[in-house]
């Protein structure tokens, strides 16, 4: 079999330490023996390969779910998924879960004592365009406590998995907000040494998208590992 | 022009509101070639507690060692059917259990063999990105000349391998953080 082009390093601070000590779950999460480095071959430069199986007609709008609308600030969150190569990565799945307005989960762990929507359940996924392009219509999710240290608050935000090609380009993210107040005190956003790394986390406004006297429009595109120019060494 | 990929963020504790649409405990279906086996295990942190609000997620190759993807030159081979992948959540009690076929060998660095083996992710709350390990399988005369596990120090190999517990059910724990921690990859 001839030997595959692999998928970068990442750039140094870009990505968090397991053990982040203000983020207190880390504590003992964590491993603590240094990762084992070891060569990509064909079970990582491979992944799981999604259609539109599963995928259902409402799933890319959070807010035709139910017989309601759900309470809250309408938005349309879009952007593109590329490769640090600046590809579009096509036809990937994009999957979102998101708290309701008032900062709640439609989740039985989530005792925040606040409102439940029965017209909102948080939850949305598609298929990215062959230009790379994903769109969710959605509500922006409020701000909500958490018990990480006295007077914790997660920053609004909206969480997004997405595969990539490979087992190599999995992603897990939070996108969060332009000029969330929260975010300086937020050990989750504070994850990275680099501060332009974690800033590419804040989605940017878009007057574009935004529709008149409908929604608001926010933007932001997601960066999945990219290929090495040449096969690796082997 | 170059980028740099998005920063990782951690799942939270809500991930199941999102990602369950693909929870299975049959990674190969019924029916589907190869030796069947049962796995089970559990998830536990540097306390020695159990972790109940973690899934995994699982990608490994058919009967005879084929992945159901492009770059596999032989996946126009894959029994139809056969996608090789699942997610799997912890219980209330921090355990995890799924059924699958044992893969066949696969081809590593080199032009060399892989023994088989199932690639296992880790999602949960307090990992700020996943973590990534290997289950391979005991009583495998593979184990001993696979690449990977020549790399892993002698004395933490056995923590990758699946231990036997009887008629075709395989126990593996995976401990996130301690003495008897799992080993986990980086690429």
């Amino acid at each position: 079999m001839p030997e595959l082009a692999g998928y970068r390093r990442p750039f140094w601070g870009t990505q968090p330490e397991y053990l982040h000590s203000t983020y207190v779950s880390t504590r003992i999460r964590s491993p603590s023996r240094p990762l084992v480095l070891i060569p990509q071959t064909l079970s990582e430069l491979t992944g799981p390969v999604f259609g539109q199986d599963g995928i259902g007609r409402n799933d890319d709008d959070l807010t035709r779910q139910h017989d309601g609308a759900p309470l809250g600030e309408r938005m349309i969150v879009h952007g593109r998924v590329l490769d640090e190569n600046a590809r579009p990565v096509a036809r990937t799945l994009v999957e979102l879960w998101q708290a309701n307005a008032a900062g709640r989960y439609h989740h039985q762990r989530d005792q925040h004592d606040a409102p439940l929507d029965p017209n909102f359940s948080g939850c949305g996924r598609m298929l990215t365009d062959e230009a790379g392009r994903y769109r969710f219509v959605t509500v922006k999710p409020g701000a909500y406590p958490w018990r990480n240290h006295h007077n914790a608050w997660r920053p609004a935000h909206l969480h997004f998995s997405l595969f990539g090609p490979a087992f190599m380009t999995r992603l897990v993210t939070q996108m969060y907000f332009p000029g969330d107040p929260l975010l300086p005190y937020d050990p989750i956003f504070n994850c990275t040494a680099d501060e332009k790394a974690r800033n590419r986390l804040i989605s940017q406004f878009d007057w574009e998208v935004t529709m008149p006297e409908h929604a608001l429009g926010y933007r932001f595109d997601i960066v999945l590992h990219g290929r090495n120019a040449t096969p690796m060494e082997s | 022009m170059s980028l740099q990929a998005t920063t990782s963020q951690t799942v939270g504790p809500y991930l199941h509101l999102g990602l369950s649409w693909l929870n299975t405990d049959e990674i190969a279906p019924p029916g589907m070639a190869g030796r069947r086996v049962r796995i089970s295990g559990r998830i536990i942190d540097g306390e020695g507690a159990l972790v109940p609000d973690a899934m995994l997620e699982i990608w490994q190759a058919d009967h005879r060692g084929r992945f159901a993807h492009p770059e596999d030159a032989r996946a126009g081979e894959v029994e139809p059917g056969f996608r090789g992948f699942g997610r799997v959540p912890t219980d209330a009690e921090g355990a995890f259990r799924f059924q699958t076929i044992k893969p066949g060998r696969v081809p590593g660095p080199g032009g060399g063999w892989q023994a088989p083996h199932l690639l296992v992710s880790i999602f949960a709350r307090g990992l700020l990105k996943h973590l990534v390990s290997r289950l391979y399988f005991p009583d495998e005369p593979d184990n001993a000349s696979d690449p990977i596990l020549a790399l892993v120090d002698p004395e933490r190999r056995d923590t990758l391998i699946a231990r036997a517990a009887g008629d075709e059910l395989l126990e593996w724990d995976i401990v996130l953080q301690g003495p008897r921690e799992t080993v986990f990859f980086e690429f």
